[in-house]
């Protein structure tokens, strides 16, 4: 068996996903970084970016992740984010509609966080 | 129908009319503190983790950060004041109020200005009925509270806390809500926020027989908490704040509840005193009509000699 690490993808106001998985890629402040079991503690400032986790049963969960940390010690990876969406609950269309609406409006963050989305949404 | 049985009928029609109000928002109150209940659960994990990293950085490097350390001589402390919206919630918002007065009272006495921030109308109106300075208020989302909310409510907060203290800047952060313990008691809180104390976090940690890891910092220590503690801040609010929700509902279903009962108390004395009336009218009518037959009898009985 695969050496596992346990994934607890939390926002602030709900639990999005949990579940072992053998590697999970995040984009931190200072570049992407990978995390497999064993590796060593760790906690670090999240950009927005999406979220990759390859789960133990070999399947790859997507998420779009807005801000937040990374923390993993003992085996455990701890994701926490004010916003996170799984890239199965992202509807693309609206994300692609808030993309335009930001565009238009010259608005940095929304533009930011609806290009974040459609991201998530391509890698899955 | 007599004067006085028509009176008892209009009240028992208006009371049982209040008394179906009163029921609704029972109701009402009682299925929303479930809702509100599991808000407080689900936001649960975040806030646990972020306690928990925040310990980590606290604890697991030396950095002085000015949101941990204690100013050596406090100026001025902020005091965050949740109350409701609105009332007919018993003394839910008059407690919360009561013992932010009793955390003033005393932040003065220790010698630090206070400056007041309010969320909920009521607080606001009480505040600004007796024209006390607030410092900044937010009302119309006490009921059910997003983490948006909670956001648009630490911004400032943070901003005073970080400013410099000559500059109009906090050196405290104190937070006062109603505490949510069970469907029956609900207790209003004073906690101080910042600075952290981290004795208190520690201990509560070491209860846990958990040792903390020694943590790599990406990119930096420094770096890690200027972004962890507004979020600590904002967590810690949301989290007051869905309490305070559950608690002002809880409140709500038990003021509503003993109204209803009073109503219906109510409604059972006045249908006893209608009663009576209506028995004493039909009394009368009865006494009349005899009394009038006999007269009529005795007339007639002298006549027919």
């Amino acid at each position: 068996m695969a050496a596992e690490l346990h994934v607890e993808l939390v926002a602030a106001d709900r639990n999005v996903w949990s579940g072992e998985a053998t590697l999970v890629v995040a984009r931190t402040t200072s570049g992407d970084i990978g995390v497999m079991p064993g590796h060593q503690p760790l906690l670090g400032v999240l950009e927005s970016g999406p979220v990759t986790i390859r789960t133990s049963e070999g399947g790859t969960v997507v998420a779009a992740v807005h801000g937040g940390f990374i923390s993993f010690a003992d085996n455990k990876l701890s994701l926490l984010a004010e916003i996170a969406e799984l890239a199965d609950e992202i509807d693309s269309a609206r994300a692609e509609r808030a993309l335009e609406r930001a565009k238009e409006a010259d608005d940095a963050a929304a533009e930011r966080r609806a290009d974040v989305r459609l991201r998530a949404v391509a890698g899955h | 129908m007599g004067a006085q049985l028509r009176v008892y009928k209009r009240r028992i029609r208006s009371v049982t009319a209040t008394k179906k109000i009163t029921k609704a928002m029972e109701m009402i109150a009682a299925s929303r503190i479930v809702k509100a209940q599991r808000q407080v659960a689900a936001s649960t994990p975040y806030a646990s983790e972020l306690n928990r990293a925040v310990t980590a950085v606290a604890t697991g490097s030396n950095t002085k950060h000015p949101l941990t350390t204690e100013a050596e001589a406090p100026a001025r402390a902020a005091v965050l004041l949740i109350t409701s919206d609105r009332g007919l919630a018993g003394g839910y918002s008059s407690n919360a109020i009561k013992a932010a007065e009793k955390l003033t009272e005393r932040l003065r006495g220790e010698g630090k200005e206070v400056d007041t921030y309010i969320v909920g109308r009521k607080g606001v109106a009480y505040y600004g009925f007796r024209e006390r300075k607030v410092a900044d208020s937010w009302t119309g989302f006490t009921d059910s509270p997003t983490y948006a909310d909670a956001k648009r409510v630490a911004g400032p907060l943070i901003e005073a806390v970080t400013a410099e203290t000559a500059a109009g800047g906090v050196d405290e952060l104190h937070i006062v809500f109603t505490e949510f313990v069970s469907m029956m008691t609900q207790n209003p809180v004073d906690n101080r926020m910042l600075p952290l104390s981290l004795d208190k976090v520690q201990e509560e940690e070491s209860k846990k027989d958990e040792i903390l890891p020694l943590f790599d910092f990406e990119p930096s220590a420094e770096d890690v908490l200027d972004a962890l503690l507004p979020r600590y801040v904002e967590s810690r609010i949301y989290n007051a704040l869905l309490q305070a929700a559950a608690s002002e509902h809880a409140a709500r279903r038990r003021a509503m509840k003993a109204a209803t009962d009073n109503a219906g108390e109510l409604i059972k004395s006045l249908s006893r005193l209608a009663n009576a009336a209506r028995q004493a009218e039909i009394t009368q009518e009865i006494s009349e009509i005899v009394g009038g037959a006999s007269a009529l009898a005795d007339a007639n009985a002298g006549s027919d000699k």
